[in-house]
């Protein structure tokens, strides 16, 4: 027999490989368990995950209570032995809280895999178990305030648009109003009535997250930005000589209502919303550095937002005519951004440019109370340097105490913001934008409006802003 | 009621199990042959226990009288199997047929909760692959010519191969099987072995430069047939193996470090060759992104796993059906999802012990050919296993191969025992052999 002589390391070398082998799938077992004990839970919350729905057959849905423990949505069982959803504030709390039966929503969909699960104690859920009682499924106390949600809401009237409050050091959603709504309590009813196809008012739509609108004048913080950025030393000798219009070339920019602003530096021509001056501030800068600040400033991307949310989007780019400079600068033209956008955009503005991960969940309790998980504030990143946001937020200051948004002028505290008039249909009123924080040495809330076609920023707005603001430092945010 | 008991099984059989893969490590620390006897003994109770109770979850649950006669069946198989293995064989690894028999068991019950009929079939097929491949080690000890046809098994592994890629019928994009007389066979699973004896047979005779680029030549061309097949996992594990056995074979770090080098130089050449490859990737790296399609398999599995948790739902209480193929590739989902993390690492840690004890024999025999394939066909195993459990938790790109005597299919089956019988023989001829000196 042909033999070659034996390799005499073989078994060091399979057992080197051995090694190897196992320790490469120790890891995966590693993985395992790390994938079960950390990532899971996230994980299977997931409008897609079916199994969920499962735990409904043994587990009571649990109840969603606003921050100061008040309840928001429980499950009740009528006489039949059905259960029902019951929304204690109906339509106030609707987009928010969303809904569980027609596909889950908001909070419902957020939530589903806590107040799915039970912390009872083990002894009587097995009790329970034997007799055939359901478990009640944990609680979650939501960053919602009843107070400034109701605010919100009155303020608005029945006026389309959306209200939005939220902390800019911990990204807490405060409230979040979507007008017109639905009542939670009927939609089995009103269904097919909200979904039909004459229906025009898509009240199941939560314009606060989902709501495209054009940005109109509170888009010059990204223009405005910009050029600081551009010219860091020097950004503050520009100056513009407003007569009301601005023609360059066979193109004009008006003022809102035409005024003329007159002899304008920069920080006046911020105050006073002149578009003229922004339009040809707008023509100085870089189109590819533009581009790269909106995609930094969460355009066309993801937000870092676990609710339901569109997508807002900036075309503009290198190569663009002068006609769509000039209107994208002023934020007419193709730029969409949605409500929660804007303010995320003033919140990392007012947080020393980083970004905090907006949030709804505050924590989970078992049905008696005990904490089962709590929700810390997470940084989503910074949206600017430090020095930029000082910049933005001396200069939105200046909108309040010199310029269009004198709404929300007063002594009570010192409010930053700007607003914004965006023109979407020829012949049509202008959807009316705020955004802005308080107090503005130290913001302490961020308040973002948008009313559909009913005028300009700083008098439809602006009043809505106050409204929350004043709640607020009225002792509504609670501590 | 039955919600209660089947929530105490489920703590009573993850108990089982883990008791179960204690013995099997501890089953090292005994050097007499009785303690070894005993452990073994206190594992066919353990699994036995744990059968039944599965069966009985399974029976109250579906209230299907056929499951108490299959159940029976089962028992009579294993009982036969565990008892006339040890009195044929002597000198057997008993711990070697009590995993398989707890792999099978395992099997049979996720089988038997997922579809009852698709059971009974592997049932039948695992019957008469433990009936073929009884007689394995009997030849192994009796016929040395098994050595001295290297380019029979290299020849007729490769002209399968290509037979599949050219007539093969296509499942889930991939040319995977043959269809002769009814049924469908995976050549595969077969050519895995073949290729082993191919590579052991090779190096046995000669380990110069010349054999081994000739071989290399070989080995490269049955991956990469594979790969134009779409078979990315069987691809992969032929790659591996043959790059262990060459190093197992020469020694050589230059062998092993230029093989691992150009094994990456070729997964990115395949990346931006072939589509099916990219989406494979894409699909591991954000599943989620398209969750209606691509991503659909493995967040549907990572659903079931999470949701599963650390001690599962319990039989019945998941959706593992969910999940497509997931009384194949992804049948590890399901045992999680179903009964629980920790049964699900216990599975993985038999796997791990099997692994162990076809390096042990490896190291043990003397003759260059035998340490060879029981070295490959270890390797083969255990890099299987961790393609298709890798796969299933997200760990790496789903490949899409099966979990050895768990999952469902005969082809896969079938080979699985002949590995498990050729390793078998491998222990019984060392053992006969220090015997007679």
């Amino acid at each position: 027999m042909k033999k070659a002589v034996p390799n005499p390391n073989a078994n060091r070398s399979i057992l080197f490989v051995t090694y190897l082998m196992a320790g490469l799938f120790v890891c995966m077992m590693g993985y395992f368990g790390y994938f079960l004990q950390s990532r899971s839970e996230n994980v299977i919350n997931n409008s897609y995950n079916s199994r969920l729905d499962r735990f409904a057959d043994r587990i009571v849905r649990g109840e969603l209570l606003s921050s100061d423990g008040r309840v928001l949505a429980r499950t009740e069982e009528g006489e039949d032995g059905q259960e029902r959803r019951v929304y204690t504030y109906g339509s106030l709390f609707a987009h928010v809280i969303g809904y569980s039966d027609h596909g889950k929503t908001g909070l419902e969909a957020l939530a589903n895999f806590y107040l799915l699960s039970s912390h009872m104690n083990l002894a009587e859920q097995t009790i329970n178990e034997l007799s055939g009682v359901k478990n009640k499924g944990d609680h979650v106390i939501t960053t919602l305030n009843i107070e400034l949600q109701e605010t919100a809401a009155a303020a608005l009237g029945d006026r389309r648009g959306a209200v939005l409050a939220m902390e800019p050091d911990t990204g807490k959603i405060l409230a979040l109003v979507s007008n017109p709504g639905y009542d939670p309590n009927t939609l089995a009813q009103d269904w097919d009535r909200l979904i039909s196809e004459e229906n025009k008012e898509a009240q199941l739509l939560n314009r606060g997250t989902q709501g495209l609108y054009p940005p109109g004048s509170t888009f010059k913080i990204l223009t405005m930005l910009e050029y600081v950025r551009e010219h860091p030393a020097d950004w503050q000798e520009f100056t513009f000589d407003c007569d009301g219009a601005y023609e360059t070339g066979e193109y004009t920019i008006s003022c809102f209502h035409g005024n003329a602003h007159g002899h304008q530096n920069i920080t006046q021509a911020f105050a006073n919303s002149c578009n003229g001056a922004f339009a040809a501030l707008g023509q100085e800068l870089d189109l590819k550095e533009m581009n790269a600040l909106a995609k930094q400033l969460l355009f066309n991307g993801d937000l870092p937002l676990a609710l339901a949310y569109s997508k807002s989007s900036f075309t503009m780019n290198e190569g663009a005519d002068t006609w769509e400079i000039l209107q994208t600068s002023i934020g007419q033209g193709n730029t969409q951004m949605t409500p929660i956008h804007n303010a995320m955009i003033t919140a990392a503005i007012a947080n020393g440019g980083v970004l905090m991960k907006p949030y709804l969940i505050e924590r989970v309790e078992s049905a008696v109370g005990e904490e089962i998980k709590r929700f810390l504030p997470e940084s989503a990143g910074s949206l600017m340097t430090a020095e930029e946001a000082e910049v933005m937020a001396g200069l939105m200051r200046q909108v309040v105490t010199e310029g269009t948004g004198s709404a929300v002028r007063t002594d009570a505290y010192t409010a930053a913001g700007k607003t914004g008039s965006a023109e979407f249909e020829t012949g049509k009123e202008t959807h009316a934008w705020f955004t802005g924080f308080a107090p503005a040495e130290n913001p302490k809330i961020v308040v973002t409006v948008v009313v559909e076609e009913s005028g300009s920023g700083g008098q439809v707005a602006g009043p809505v802003a106050r409204s929350v603001l004043d709640a607020y430092f009225a002792g509504a945010g609670g501590d | 009621m039955i919600n209660v008991i089947i929530e105490v099984s489920k703590y009573l059989m993850i108990f089982l199990m883990a008791l179960y893969t204690y013995w099997n490590f501890s089953y090292f620390r005994f050097r007499d042959e009785w303690g070894q006897v005993r452990v073994c003994r206190k594992q066919n109770a353990a699994m036995f226990v744990m059968h039944f109770v599965a069966y009985l979850i399974l029976y109250l649950k579906s209230e299907d009288e056929r499951i108490v006669l299959f159940y029976l069946a089962q028992v009579v198989f294993f009982g036969a199997y565990i008892g006339l293995y040890q009195f044929f064989y002597r000198n057997l690894t008993r711990i070697l047929v009590n995993n398989m028999c707890m792999l099978l068991c395992v099997g049979f019950i996720m089988l038997t909760r997922i579809s009852f009929d698709k059971a009974v079939r592997q049932f039948v097929i695992v019957a008469a692959a433990a009936l073929i491949t009884w007689i394995i080690p009997f030849i192994m000890d009796r016929v040395w010519e098994l050595s001295q046809i290297p380019w029979v098994y290299g020849g007729l592994g490769l002209g399968l191969l290509i037979v599949v890629w050219m007539i093969g019928n296509n499942s889930f994009g991939a040319q995977l099987s043959l269809s002769i007389g009814g049924f469908s066979l995976q050549p595969s699973e077969f050519v895995k072995i073949s290729f082993v004896f191919f590579v052991a047979a090779v190096f046995y005779r000669s380990t110069d430069f010349v054999t081994v680029a000739v071989t290399t030549a070989a080995a490269a061309a049955h991956v990469l047939v594979l790969v134009l097949s779409k078979d990315l996992g069987s691809a992969l594990l032929f790659f591996v193996t043959y790059l262990a056995m060459l190093f197992a074979a020469t020694s050589n770090w230059l062998y092993l470090l230029s093989g691992i080098v150009s094994g990456c130089g070729a997964s990115v050449l395949a990346y931006g060759l072939f589509a099916h490859v990219r989406v494979r990737v894409e699909a591991w790296r954000n599943p989620w992104a398209d969750i209606d399609n691509r991503g659909y398999q493995i967040t549907q599995s990572l659903f079931a796993i999470g949701t599963g948790g650390w001690f599962g739902m319990g039989l019945y209480q998941g959706m593992p059906y969910k999940i497509p193929v997931v009384e194949k590739d992804f049948v590890f989902a399901a045992i999680s999802e179903e009964m629980g993390g920790i049964f699900a690492l216990c599975v993985l840690l038999i796997c791990l012990g099997c692994f162990l004890q076809f390096m042990m024999v490896a190291v043990r025999m003397d003759a260059v050919f035998y340490k060879l394939i029981a070295f490959g066909l270890g390797m083969e195993y255990l890099v299987q296993v961790f393609l298709t459990v890798g796969g299933v938790i997200k760990f790496i790109p789903s490949t899409g191969v099966t979990l050895p005597l768990v999952s469902y299919g005969g082809s896969s089956v079938l080979s699985t025992f002949l590995v498990f019988g050729v390793i078998q023989g491998l222990y019984i001829l060392k053992m006969n052999d220090s015997e007679e000196m």
